[in-house]
C-alpha cells in the first residue's frame, strides 16, 4: 500500500464513527462598524500602523498629488534608486515617462533617484542594490494595521517589496477595510499574498520586540483621500 | 474515565485499529528523562528561572491587552474550535481536496507514513536539486521529525534561519518554546553565543536586543540571497483552494518561500481548514493570542507556483509534504483529538505555572507545557511503563488556565486528566503486580466501604501523630510510602477524630438539655 492510501486509511478508519458535522458558528463580526470611507477609518489604520512604528504620510486622492508625496518620502529618505512594478512606475513616480532622472523641484531634499521597473528579470543580488521599493495595495485592514499585496499590476512580485530595505505603499480609499474577514473576503486566494503589518520585527530576544531584521526596515504607507 | 480507552499498549493501535503511535527513536518526540528528573535540573537553574519569569510575564500582558480589545473575542474561540472539530471529523476528503487543489496549481504532493519517511522524502528532494545547503523557516514539524538531523547524515547542511531557531542552532541547544524557541537564553547568553559561533561578528557588539538582530541580519543575509532551496512548516493549508500560510516577524519566513528555485513544506495532516473563508478567524485568533500582536508583521498565502502578469513569482518548485506521525493515533479518540485542533500559539505556554517553573526543556519533546503534555503522550503512545512521556501527563496542577486562554478551546485538563487513566489503565494491564498507588487505593477502598473499619483507621492514624512534626516525617518511611512522603507534606493528625469529637459534642448538647 502506499504510503498515501496508508495514511487515508489510517485517518478514515480513526474518524470513521464520527457521523454527520454541523457548520461551524460564526457569531463572530464579519464586518466593522465605521462607515467605509469616513475618517474614523482612516483614523483607526493610521494609529494602527503607527503603533507598529511604521509611518503614514496622509495626501489627496489625485494621482498628482500621490507622486509628490511619494517623491518627499523617497526625497526624506535620502533613497536614490527604487524598484516598482511597471505600473507603478508609470503612474506614481514619473508620469511623463521620466524614468531615468526623476528629480522634482516639489520635494524637499530631492536628488536624482533612478527608477527602475521591475520586468521580472531582476535578480535578489540587484534588488540587494536598490535602496526601495514603491507599490500600491491590494487591501488595507484598519483594526489590524495591516496591508496586503497581492502581486497585481500595483503590487508587483513579491521578492521586489522584500530585498530592498525600504518599502513605500500607497493605499487608495476604496481599499481600506475595518475588519480582517472583509479583507478575506476581497483577497484571490489563487494569487501569491503578503500580509504585512508594520517593518519585519522580531520578540525572540526576551520577548522584546526590536523592529528591523530581514524584511524592510522602514514601512512608509501613503494614505490617499480626497 | 478512561471509558473503553483502556486497552492502549506501546506499539498497538488505540481504538478504531487507526494508524501506529510515533517512533521515539527518530526525531524530538520524547526526551530522555522523565518530567519530574528533569523539571529538578530546570528548578535549580535560577538564570533559567529569571529568564522565564521575565519572558512570559511580558508575553502574559501583551496578550491579555490585544485579546481584550476584541469585542468578539469569545464568538471567535467558538467558531475556532468548530472549524477544527469539523475538519478533524471530515479530515480523508478534506486531505484529498487538498492534494487536487495543490496538484492542479503546480504544486508536488507527498505523503509520509511516518519521521522517517518524510526525512528521506525531503532528503531525496533536495539531492535532486544538486543542492548542499538549504535555508529553513522555522518549523514545529521538522523539529518533530528531527530533520536538521537526517539532513546532516545526507551531507546537506540545514541553516535556520528564524532568529531563536538560529540561536538555539548555534548554541547547539534545544528548543523549550514553540514560539520562542530560545525563550530560556538572556540577551547576555545570546551575545556570548554569537561571539564564539557567528563568523565576522563585531567583537564589541552589545547586548542590546537591536544590536543582535542586526548581527543575525548580517550573517544570515548573504544565504538568503544565494539559497536555491528552501524548507517550511505550514501553519494552516486551506483545502478548498489549496492554499498554504505561514505566519511570521523577521521576514525570514518571506526569504524563503520567495527567493529559492525550490520549496518543500512539511507539514502534520490536521493543519487543514476546510475553507479560505476559515482563515478570517484563525488569523484573529493566532497573531494575539501567540505574540501579544493584532497582526503578526509577515503572513504569507501561497497556492502551488506563482507567476505575476506572466512573470515567474517564487520558488516554481513547491514540494508539500504531509506527515502523519502517530497523529492518526491520536485522532482515534474523540477527546484526545482535540489536541489536534492545536495551532501552535503557545498561550498556553505563557500562562502555565509549571511550565513558567520548569521551563520548555523538561518536558523533554519539542512540544512543551500544557499542549506538549497532552500531545506527545499521544503522538508516542501512553505505554504504561517508564516511558518519559507517560509522566507528561502529571506534569500539571490541572489549575486550568490553558483553557482559559487557548483560541482554539482545547479543553487541556480534561484530556490530561484521561491520558492519566489511561497511563493506570495500561499500568496494571503490563503488570502482573499491583503498584503501590494499586494497594493504597485498594486499601482505602476496603477502609472506607465499612463505618467499623473507617472508625478505627482514624484511631489508628491519631496514633501516629507523634511520628509527625511539622509536616515531616520524623522516621523515614520504607518503600513506597517515601515516594510519597519525599515531596509532600504530611498533615499531622488531629487529636480527635471527627467521629470522636461529633459522639463527643452530641452528649454534651444533651446534658446541656437536660440542665
Amino acid at each position: 500500500m502506499s504510503a498515501r492510501d496508508e495514511v487515508l486509511r489510517r485517518v478514515r478508519e480513526a474518524v470513521g464513527s464520527t457521523g454527520g458535522t454541523t457548520p461551524p458558528p460564526r457569531a463572530y463580526r464579519t464586518s466593522g462598524d465605521l462607515p467605509a470611507g469616513s475618517s474614523e477609518l482612516d483614523d483607526l489604520l493610521v494609529e494602527r500602523i503607527e503603533d507598529y512604528r511604521a509611518t503614514v504620510q496622509r495626501t489627496g486622492g489625485s494621482d498628482e498629488e500621490i507622486v509628490v508625496a511619494v517623491r518627499s518620502v523617497l526625497g526624506s529618505l535620502g533613497v536614490t534608486s527604487v524598484v516598482c512594478p511597471p505600473a507603478v512606475a508609470a503612474h506614481f513616480l514619473a508620469p511623463n515617462g521620466d524614468q531615468e532622472s526623476g528629480i522634482d523641484s516639489r520635494a524637499e531634499n530631492a536628488g536624482p533617484v533612478r527608477i527602475v521597473a521591475d520586468d521580472g528579470s531582476l535578480d535578489a543580488d540587484t534588488l540587494d542594490g536598490i535602496d526601495a521599493v514603491v507599490t500600491g495595495s491590494a487591501v488595507a485592514i484598519a483594526e489590524t494595521g495591516t496591508i496586503v499585496l497581492d502581486g497585481g499590476p500595483t503590487c508587483g512580485r513579491r521578492a521586489i517589496t522584500l530585498v530592498p530595505d525600504i518599502h513605500v505603499c500607497v493605499v487608495r480609499p476604496d481599499q481600506v477595510v475595518q475588519t480582517v474577514p472583509e479583507a478575506l473576503a476581497r483577497l484571490d486566494p489563487a494569487r501569491p499574498l503578503t500580509f504585512i503589518s508594520g517593518p519585519s520585527a522580531t520578540s525572540d530576544i526576551e520577548l522584546s520586540r526590536v523592529e528591523g531584521v530581514h524584511g524592510p526596515r522602514t514601512l512608509v504607507v501613503i494614505l490617499a483621500r480626497s | 474515565m478512561s471509558g473503553g480507552r483502556g486497552q492502549t499498549f506501546l506499539g498497538m493501535p488505540r481504538a478504531g485499529h487507526p494508524g501506529p503511535t510515533a517512533d521515539t527513536a527518530v526525531g524530538h518526540l520524547q526526551g530522555e528523562r522523565d518530567f519530574p528528573t528533569a523539571a529538578r535540573d530546570a528548578l535549580s537553574d535560577s538564570q533559567l528561572r529569571r529568564n522565564l519569569g521575565h519572558a512570559t510575564a511580558t508575553i502574559r500582558a501583551k496578550r491579555a491587552s490585544v485579546v481584550g480589545e476584541v469585542p468578539d473575542w469569545e464568538a471567535l474561540r467558538d467558531a475556532g474550535s468548530a472549524i477544527k472539530t469539523d475538519t478533524m471529523a471530515r479530515l480523508p476528503e478534506l486531505l484529498e481536496q487538498l492534494e487536487t487543489e495543490v496538484t492542479a496549481r503546480g504544486g508536488v504532493v507527498h505523503w509520509a507514513r511516518d519521521a522517517a519517511e518524510a526525512n528521506a522524502i525531503v532528503t531525496r528532494l533536495v539531492k535532486q536539486t544538486g543542492e548542499t545547503e538549504v535555508v529553513k523557516v522555522k518549523s514545529m514539524a521538522t523539529q518533530e521529525i528531527g530533520l536538521n538531523e537526517a539532513l546532516e547524515d545526507a551531507g546537506i547542511t540545514a541553516y535556520e534561519t528564524d532568529l531563536a531557531e538560529l540561536i538555539v542552532q548555534l548554541g547547539h541547544d534545544a528548543p523549550s518554546h514553540i514560539l520562542v524557541p530560545a525563550i530560556h537564553r538572556g540577551r547576555s547568553e545570546i551575545r556570548e553565543i554569537f561571539l564564539r559561533e557567528m563568523p565576522n561578528v563585531d567583537p564589541a557588539i552589545t547586548d542590546d536586543p537591536r544590536a543582535l538582530a542586526e548581527a543575525a541580519r548580517g550573517y544570515l543575509r548573504r544565504r538568503f540571497l544565494r539559497a536555491k532551496v528552501a524548507i517550511s512548516g505550514a501553519n494552516f493549508a486551506v483545502a478548498d483552494t489549496g492554499t498554504l500560510v505561514v505566519l511570521e516577524s523577521e521576514g525570514n519566513g518571506r526569504m524563503c518561500l520567495t527567493l529559492p528555485e525550490t520549496l518543500i513544506t512539511v507539514m502534520g495532516i490536521e493543519k487543514l481548514v476546510p475553507t479560505w473563508r476559515d482563515l478570517e478567524v484563525f488569523l484573529q485568533l493566532l497573531p494575539r493570542s501567540s505574540t501579544g500582536e493584532r497582526m503578526n508583521p509577515y503572513t504569507s498565502a501561497w497556492t502551488g507556483v506563482h507567476s505575476t502578469e506572466g512573470v515567474p513569482d517564487g520558488p516554481q518548485t513547491f514540494h508539500l509534504v504531509l506527515l502523519d506521525n502517530g497523529r492518526t493515533a491520536a485522532l482515534a479518540d474523540e477527546l484526545g483529538r482535540t489536541a489536534l485542533h492545536c495551532i501552535r500559539c503557545s498561550a498556553c505556554l505563557n500562562v502555565c505555572p509549571v511550565y513558567e517553573r520548569t521551563g520548555g526543556h523538561a518536558y523533554g519533546s519539542v512540544y512543551p507545557g500544557p499542549i506538549g503534555a497532552v500531545l506527545s503522550p499521544q503522538l508516542t503512545g501512553i505505554t504504561g511503563g517508564d516511558e518519559p512521556n507517560d509522566s507528561l501527563p502529571f506534569a500539571s496542577s490541572l489549575c486550568g488556565a490553558c483553557y482559559q486562554v487557548c483560541p482554539v478551546k482545547i479543553d487541556i485538563p480534561s484530556i490530561l486528566v484521561q491520558l492519566r487513566a489511561e497511563h493506570v489503565e495500561a499500568r496494571k494491564a503490563r503488570s502482573k503486580v499491583p503498584t503501590a498507588e494499586a494497594v493504597a487505593m485498594a486499601a482505602a477502598a476496603w477502609t472506607m466501604g465499612d463505618e467499623g473499619r473507617f472508625a478505627k483507621a482514624g484511631r489508628a492514624a491519631r496514633m501516629g501523630s507523634p511520628m509527625i512534626r511539622r509536616g515531616r516525617v520524623r522516621v523515614p518511611l520504607p518503600p513506597p510510602l517515601s515516594g510519597w512522603t519525599a515531596s509532600r507534606d504530611v498533615p499531622s493528625p488531629p487529636p480527635e477524630t471527627f467521629r470522636e469529637w461529633w459522639a463527643h459534642r452530641d452528649q454534651s448538647d444533651a446534658s446541656e438539655a437536660r440542665a
